[in-house]
């Protein structure tokens, strides 16, 4: 450590003041060099302004893909440009990471000034807030992710959607742009206020996605429930915002942070009830819109229904980084989350219960869309403990990972959907990999398998042992348990993931179709006309999309042949599998930092060293060795490979005897003969847990009965009270209308009459 | 009414010459109300257009008689000055109105104020 404060002075006096940013998270015993005023502090570097390309390209993608809107255009251009755009836009991201400055200093490049309000001279007397990137290695470790899986995945899209090219082709591609831009906004942002309009973009994205088939109730249904669930999460991160604004009167990273750093002394020193508590809500806040933006408990419920939205957007979108988010803003704000004791335990045990809870949920699921759902639920809740045990890299890590092998998962189940006509019950489909052209998309799927269930030496596996095996290091209120669960989590996994593979991909080849036929309208049309509009001898195997008919495989007699998925799925599914192969290989680069990952991120905000020091310092009596738990006795860096191996296998195992072995038919297993021993509880599970009856009991039912009695006390008193200044003035004109006759004598007498009694009073007045 | 009329003629008077020869200002006074009384009967119960017109010029000079009364009982101007507008005005209106009534008989043929009643509420 006191080497570590040296290095701090010693870069100072050199000048190089913004390494002063990720000193001071370190900082614990000696960095006290850094608490000068924070004004005094030295914002990060100017970086290179074409990063701004980064967001740029996307934003291009967006007018094109409108253009394309416009002009009607009837192709597959949009496809075209999108992907063009969004891999130049990775490009540049690549040629960031390389100007990536080997110290790690953050750098800052400003587009052009936002916000740049002021009402007085003082500290926290104006707002400040430009469009400027934030460019350190936690951004560009996701924004490689972000723009390469993105790319791809616009590629994949591209074959995906061509059912509906001409009709929303256009729309799908400008939001899928516009996801992009705003994820960049998100990541990249040098302010909390960019973040903010990042988080609310790809919020709003996201439900245009989810609600693409507009038409559809349940997917209109599915896309308000994720709107209106976020925004719950994203008025505690709205809080946060202002509270920051509040107590420390700036919303720029580089301002934020020396700010925080003496309340985290506070801590470390314990001296945690010194911390006022405005500080410390702010963490507490930030938790909120983290959990709403991932889908953790209480908010995770607008995820699984989000899989009413086409595979390609569920891939990227809601498994591979919007849903990342949350745990991005934690790793982020790392330093927020070291100023309460609270903080990081509250998010490791909601992380911990929302992993076991989704998988048991997935356990039990039978589309195979929604089990992925449910799995990433529960691999967003390893993200959280991961953070919340002091590993941000295997958070991270994980983050990484788990982006390659969900998108191939996800985007797998896509290629089913989309050749078996939206078909996603896993117990009407059996043996697809038997079938011709669906090799490749079998083994994408056993790579993104084996990486979910962790089977042992797959990128999947060295992310969730760095997070398994520190939530036992790590002492903290109740971590062992956590650590417990996560394993027990982990098991379910691996049989959930297999019992999909098992079920769909392997065993006897039969499959009933969905009844969702892309196209289905045109085919009924033709056939009340008689025509028969397919070739009987096209065969489905071949990627055709061009007649109604072909593309979903009916043959004249009605018999339904399932379409192999086309160039474009293939190549991005091949793509992923390798990516998510090679993504174990990062691991061991930077070896000595847990990878390259690791590496990526210890040199950013989501540095966290030292902060062990008051994670269960209290909990734990002085003879207890603070700084290391352990696992059984045993050292848990050294066994976990080797327990989580045996975890992972063991689920594996189950679910290879319970859907392999002896499997006749798709809707049968020998699960099956096991379930009425569990009692009632695969019921509930496959209801999961009731939760969305229970939401709807507490929260939307009074809710509803509430805007009831509001909208009667709206009808009979605003509504009444409006309606009687309306009717009040009507009722004396239809009494008084009448006397105006149009007699001009009637009126000349009343004159004379008036007069009459004027000079009456007048006279009986100054008697 | 002549109580009130006299004592309003003491209290005037007092500690002035007399202003007006003979005549008081009762006399003016019962005169300006016997014309307006004219004119508003008159008003009242003519049905000619032209006639009701000039009814409503008799009361208006009745007013105005009334004023120039008061002006010259108190020795003042401005009651006076006044009347002078009023003529003014008064001549201004008599054209228009006697423009009115020329074309409102060209609408129906007649100078009948009965003819008239569209506007009614």
């Amino acid at each position: 450590m006191i080497e570590r404060a040296h290095d701090i002075l010693g870069s100072v006096a050199a000048g190089v003041a913004a390494i002063v940013q990720s000193g001071h998270v370190e900082g614990v015993g000696g960095g006290h060099a850094a608490h000068a005023p924070a004004h005094g502090i030295a914002l990060p570097a100017n970086g290179p302004l074409w990063i701004a390309l980064i967001p740029a390209l996307p934003i291009l993608g967006v007018v094109l893909a409108t253009l394309c809107a416009i002009l009607r255009v009837r192709t597959k251009l949009p496809a075209w440009l999108t992907v063009g755009c969004l891999g130049a836009s990775f490009a540049v991201t690549v040629a960031m990471y390389l100007q990536l400055p080997e110290s790690g200093a953050p750098m800052v490049a400003t587009a052009f000034e936002w916000i740049h309000v002021s009402w007085g001279p003082g500290h926290g007397q104006s707002l400040h807030a430009d469009f400027a990137f934030y460019i350190d290695s936690l951004t560009c470790l996701w924004m490689l992710f972000v723009t390469g899986l993105a790319t791809l995945i616009a590629l994949y899209a591209s074959e995906y959607m061509s059912h509906d090219v001409g009709t929303g082709y256009c729309r799908f591609f400008a939001a899928f742009s516009l996801f992009v831009f705003s994820m960049a906004c998100l990541v990249m942002g040098e302010n909390l206020v960019l973040l903010f309009l990042g988080w609310e973009g790809v919020g709003l994205c996201s439900y245009l996605l989810i609600g693409y088939f507009y038409k559809k109730p349940s997917a209109v249904a599915a896309a308000k429930k994720a709107f209106i669930v976020n925004r719950i999460g994203d008025f505690g991160l709205l809080m946060g915002l202002f509270l920051t604004f509040v107590k420390f009167g700036t919303f720029r990273y580089g301002e934020l942070w020396p700010q925080v750093q003496p309340y985290i002394d506070m801590v470390q020193e314990g001296r945690a009830a010194e911390v006022p508590f405005q500080v410390m809500l702010i963490p507490a806040l930030f938790m909120v819109g983290a959990f709403g933006k991932s889908a953790q408990l209480p908010l995770y419920v607008w995820l699984p229904d989000a899989m009413e939205g086409p595979t390609p957007v569920s891939a990227l979108i809601h498994a591979a980084t919007m849903v990342t988010a949350g745990v991005y803003l934690i790793a982020r704000t790392f330093p927020f989350f070291l100023v309460s004791e609270f903080a990081l335990p509250i998010v490791a045990w909601v992380g911990a219960l929302t992993a076991l809870l989704a998988a048991t949920i997935g356990m039990a699921q039978f589309d195979i869309k929604r089990i992925m759902a449910y799995s990433t639920v529960s691999q967003l809740g390893y993200m959280f403990c991961g953070l919340a045990v002091l590993t941000s890299a295997g958070a991270a890590f994980h983050v990484f990972t788990h982006a390659f092998f969900k998108a191939t998962l996800f985007l797998c189940c896509g290629a089913v959907m989309h050749g078996f006509a939206g078909q996603l019950d896993l117990r009407k489909l059996s043996g697809v990999g038997r079938l011709p052209g669906w090799k490749i998309v079998t083994l994408a799927m056993l790579i993104g398998c084996l990486n979910l269930a962790g089977f042992p030496l797959t990128a999947g596996f060295f992310s969730k042992d760095m997070i398994l095996a520190e939530s036992f290091v790590t002492p903290g209120p109740g971590y062992q348990a956590i650590g417990w669960i996560l394993l027990l989590t982990a098991g379910l996994t691996a049989y959930y993931t297999f019992r999909v593979f098992f079920r769909v991909f392997i065993g006897p080849v039969e499959f009933e179709p969905g009844d969702e036929h892309h196209g289905a309208a045109e085919e009924k049309v033709a056939a009340e006309h008689g025509e028969h509009v397919h070739d009987p001898h096209g065969h489905a195997a071949r990627a055709g999309h061009g007649h109604g008919g072909e593309a979903h495989g009916l043959d004249s007699r009605g018999t339904f042949h399932p379409h192999a998925p086309g160039w474009a799925i293939n190549l991005v599914l091949g793509v992923l599998a390798v990516a998510s192969i090679a993504a174990a290989g990062v691991y061991f680069v930077h070896r000595q930092e847990h990878g390259w990952v690791g590496h990526m991120v210890h040199r950013s905000s989501a540095n966290f060293a030292g902060a062990a020091a008051f994670l269960g310092g209290t909990d734990h009596g002085a003879g207890q060795p603070a700084a290391h738990g352990t696992f059984l006795g045993m050292d848990p860096h050294a066994v976990m490979y080797y327990v989580s191996s045996v975890v992972g296998l063991i689920g594996i195992g189950v679910a290879f005897v319970l859907h392999f072995l002896g499997r006749r038919s798709a809707a049968h297993s020998r699960a099956d003969a096991l379930l009425p021993a569990l009692g009632p509880i695969p019921r509930w599970a496959q209801h999961k847990w009731y939760v969305d009856e229970l939401y709807e009991a507490v929260i939307v039912l009074p809710l509803r009965v509430l805007s009831h009695v509001f909208h009667t006390i709206d009808r009979l008193i605003v509504d009444g009270a409006v309606n009687l200044a309306g009717v009040l003035p009507r009722l004396t004109g239809s009494r008084i209308r009448p006397w105006q006759n149009g007699h001009m004598h009637g009126y000349a007498a009343g004159m004379a009459g008036g007069l009459a009694v004027l000079v009456v009073a007048v006279v009986l007045l100054s008697i | 009414m002549s109580e009130l009329v006299g004592s309003a003629l003491t209290l005037a008077q007092a500690g002035y010459p007399e202003p007006m020869g003979g005549a008081t200002l009762a006399h003016y006074l019962f005169l300006s109300a016997a014309l307006f009384a004219i004119g508003m009967i008159g008003f009242l119960t003519r049905r000619n257009l032209i006639i009701m017109f000039l009814c409503t010029e008799l009361m208006f000079q009745a007013a105005g008689l009334a004023l120039v009364a008061f002006s010259r009982f108190h020795l003042e101007h401005t009651g006076q000055t006044f009347v002078i507008f009023v003529l003014t005005v008064a001549a201004a209106e008599a054209a228009l109105a006697l423009a009115l009534v020329v074309l409102l008989f060209r609408k129906k043929d007649s100078l009948s104020g009965e003819e008239w009643r569209e506007m009614r509420g």
